[in-house]
């Protein structure tokens, strides 16, 4: 079998190499349509890859997760979702761990809205998050100019903070910000970073109008009366004993209490619930966008269980994701491709029909040879497979050549014109198919006239 | 035992509507070992019946024993693998292939026979006929680069590579000059002599039948002269025979080609 189809093979070979002029224009067809469209694809993708990125710059592989509402026990009072103060940073750290690699950051983050200062200048950012170094992880960001808070700096809640480029541009105009203090509700936070530039995000806002803090800094001294808010009726009593350090840092010591201070027995009568450190979000990088059901689910099954819900209990938590981007951008890349497909199609059957016409040709020229092969003793399915074989490897050998030709093409552009391009081995392997199934599809026809002749009309034949 | 045995054997093309009897009922035997030459004019069969027994075409009626095997039943495939092994053909238009080299014409039967000689062993055997026929020395030659009866030796050589014991040649010398068709036709006669092989010269020359040891003539269909192989004595004297005039001159037959 393997010394047959050597003997077919080289024999197709010979006899395309004796019309070598001609074999190689017939395949042209077939090496300019595999060539354009590995080319295509490779432009396609590596463009397709790059908005990817840029989406998913804008976080669409990011999931967010909110606490759930919370509902104040017996009073009928009902808030809305992220009232409740269920997220721990021990979430964050549990969700990254048991959900890998479908999970590849998780960044805990706390929000504030509150007053910078610097010098004479005062702005009030619409982001201000406290969170930890692995937030810059899962929203793609990178560093401008100095560096990030480390995860000593988040356990030490040291009052170091990284600038976005709007806060930096309203705060120090041409100044160099690092290592300036700025205020932070009155207290000071060392800049040690500038964030590189993002741009407004999918809703219009400034994505760059942002500071980050290590979480614990901004919870206890900016946030600071953050614990009281747990519930409406403890909001009430803002100076009880375990907020006093803080009164420390009040910027008008004179000021006045509105309330009347409450007595021991008071306050001993409406103790403060006590509660764990609680977080605003989590924020979640999911591996690929593929990823995101299987991540969310997962996490619905980590907290479940490190929140103790059971059963048909409601979550107290929402995992959200960017569902609208990624389906914006799964739908742009299939139309690329079927897009990219037809071309493909079309291209391949133009090249078909020019192997078609050559093999006709060649079998009429060579219709003695047929006869005198069938003389010695060739079957109609030896001719069959000859010229069979002879159309598959032109178009084979077309089909290799045009994605050499496409490689380089798109090598090319992305060293000339810095396109990006992405090498495609699923394009490559589909062309060299196609194309050899071109070759079958438009070799058969011929191959089976020649099969047909009578031996010895064949060896008359003029 | 016989080579070849027709009997009664019936040939007839459609043509539209039309029944055309081409062969009218030839019953012939051809023993294994004989020279014999099938002559006849244009048009008288003998073309036709060439076919039929060098296994290109099938009978419509009658019976064909080549080497003791009944072939006229045989369908394409079939016939392919008999002329594969059986039969060897020479051609008056040598149809070599163009561009190829002379060693690789010879060893191209070779591809199709269900054999399990090595590569090697083709070449071995393609090189020791063609220096047989004594073209050792242009042996990567193409046919382009050959000279008429040179490029008759390489289709001989061809024929002989599956060693078969039939051997036609149809008008072998048609297309060369008088001095390479002697060296031919005496190739023939020594394969014939050496090795045993039946040869079949199919043509319409008397010089060229005059090597043969047997005449067989074809007139209109049918068998004219020699459809049994007679006394070795009778067959020493061939050549022209009282019979010719009534079927023709060979010399006008010739000259009408």
């Amino acid at each position: 079998m393997l010394r047959f189809a050597i003997i077919t093979g080289t024999l197709a070979l010979k006899s395309l190499r004796r019309n070598i002029m001609r074999s190689g224009l017939t395949t042209l067809g077939i090496i300019i349509g595999v060539s354009a469209v590995i080319a295509m694809v490779e432009i396609g993708q590596g463009s397709s890859k790059s908005v990817q990125k840029t989406i998913a710059s804008m976080g669409a592989n990011n999931l967010v997760i909110f606490p759930g509402a919370a509902y104040v026990g017996g009073s009928g009072v009902r808030t809305g979702s992220g009232s409740a103060t269920t997220l721990t940073p021990g979430d964050a750290d549990a969700i990254l761990d048991r959900c890998r690699p479908y999970v590849t950051d998780a960044a805990p983050a706390v929000r504030a809205r509150t007053q910078l200062v610097f010098g004479n200048k005062n702005y009030e950012p619409n982001y201000i998050y406290g969170t930890t170094p692995a937030f810059l992880q899962v929203r793609d960001w990178d560093l401008m100019e100095g560096q990030c808070f480390t995860d000593q700096d988040v356990r030490n809640s040291a009052q170091v903070c990284v600038l976005g480029a709007t806060v930096v541009r309203e705060l120090f105009d041409s100044e160099d910000p690092i290592n300036k203090e700025i205020r932070v509700n009155n207290k000071p936070f060392k800049v040690i970073g500038v964030l590189t530039r993002k741009g407004a995000n999918m809703m219009g806002y400034d994505q760059d109008d942002v500071l980050l803090a290590p979480w614990k800094a901004i919870k206890d001294k900016v946030v600071g009366q953050g614990l009281a808010n747990v519930n409406q009726s403890a909001a009430v009593l803002p100076l009880d004993p375990s907020q006093k350090v803080n009164t420390v840092s009040q910027l008008y010591p004179s000021q006045q209490v509105l309330y009347p201070q409450p007595s021991a027995l008071q306050q001993a009568d409406t103790p403060l619930p006590v509660r764990f450190t609680n977080v605003d979000q989590i924020l979640v990088k999911a591996g690929r966008a593929e990823d995101i059901p299987v991540a969310m689910r997962m996490i619905s099954e980590v907290l479940r269980e490190r929140h103790r819900i059971t059963g048909a209990q409601t979550d107290d938590f929402y995992v959200r994701d960017m569902t609208e981007m990624s389906k914006a951008l799964g739908s742009a890349t299939n139309r690329m491709g079927s897009f990219l497909l037809a071309v493909a199609l079309i291209s391949l059957i133009v090249g078909g029909v020019g192997i078609m016409n050559i093999m006709l040709v060649s079998v009429t020229e060579r219709t003695r040879e047929i006869g005198l092969r069938m003389a010695v003793g060739a079957r109609a399915r030896d001719i069959l497979l000859q010229f069979l074989v002879e159309s598959v490897l032109l178009s084979l050998l077309g089909g290799f050549i045009g994605v050499l030709l496409g490689r380089g093409s798109s090598i090319l552009l992305r060293k000339t014109l810095h396109w990006p391009t992405e090498l495609s081995i699923p394009a490559i392997v589909a062309a060299v198919l196609v194309s050899a199934m071109v070759g079958i599809v438009f070799g058969y026809y011929p191959a089976w006239k020649a099969s047909r002749l009578d031996p010895i009309e064949a060896l008359r034949y003029e | 035992m016989d080579m070849i045995r027709l009997v009664d054997v019936l040939k007839t093309y459609h043509l539209g509507e039309v029944d055309v009897p081409v062969l009218k009922g030839i019953t012939l035997t051809i023993e294994r070992g004989e020279m014999v030459a099938l002559m006849g004019a244009s048009g008288s069969g003998k073309s036709t019946l060439m076919n039929i027994l060098g296994c290109l075409d099938r009978p419509t009626s009658g019976q064909y024993w080549l080497d003791g095997e009944e072939v006229s039943k045989l369908d394409n495939d079939g016939r392919a693998l008999v002329r594969n092994r059986k039969i060897g053909f020479v051609f008056q238009s040598f149809n070599l292939l163009p561009r190829t080299s002379a060693l690789e014409q010879v060893m191209m039967p070779l591809s199709y026979t269900n054999t399990s000689l090595s590569t090697r062993e083709c070449k071995e055997r393609a090189r020791t006929l063609l220096k047989r026929v004594g073209l050792e020395s242009r042996m990567d030659h193409e046919p382009s680069q050959l000279s008429g009866g040179q490029q008759q030796r390489v289709a001989i050589a061809r024929s002989l590579v599956n060693q078969p014991p039939l051997l036609f040649a149809d008008e072998p010398t048609g297309n060369l000059d008088s001095r390479t068709s002697k060296e031919i036709l005496r190739m023939f006669q020594e394969l014939n002599a050496e090795q045993g092989i039946t040869i079949i010269l199919v043509t319409h020359d008397a010089g060229v039948g005059s090597y043969a040891k047997r005449i067989i003539r074809i007139h209109d269909g049918l068998i004219a002269d020699g459809a049994y192989t007679g006394q070795p004595e009778q067959q020493v004297s061939i050549a022209p025979r009282p019979q010719v005039s009534l079927l023709g001159d060979p010399q006008s037959c010739s000259a009408s080609q």
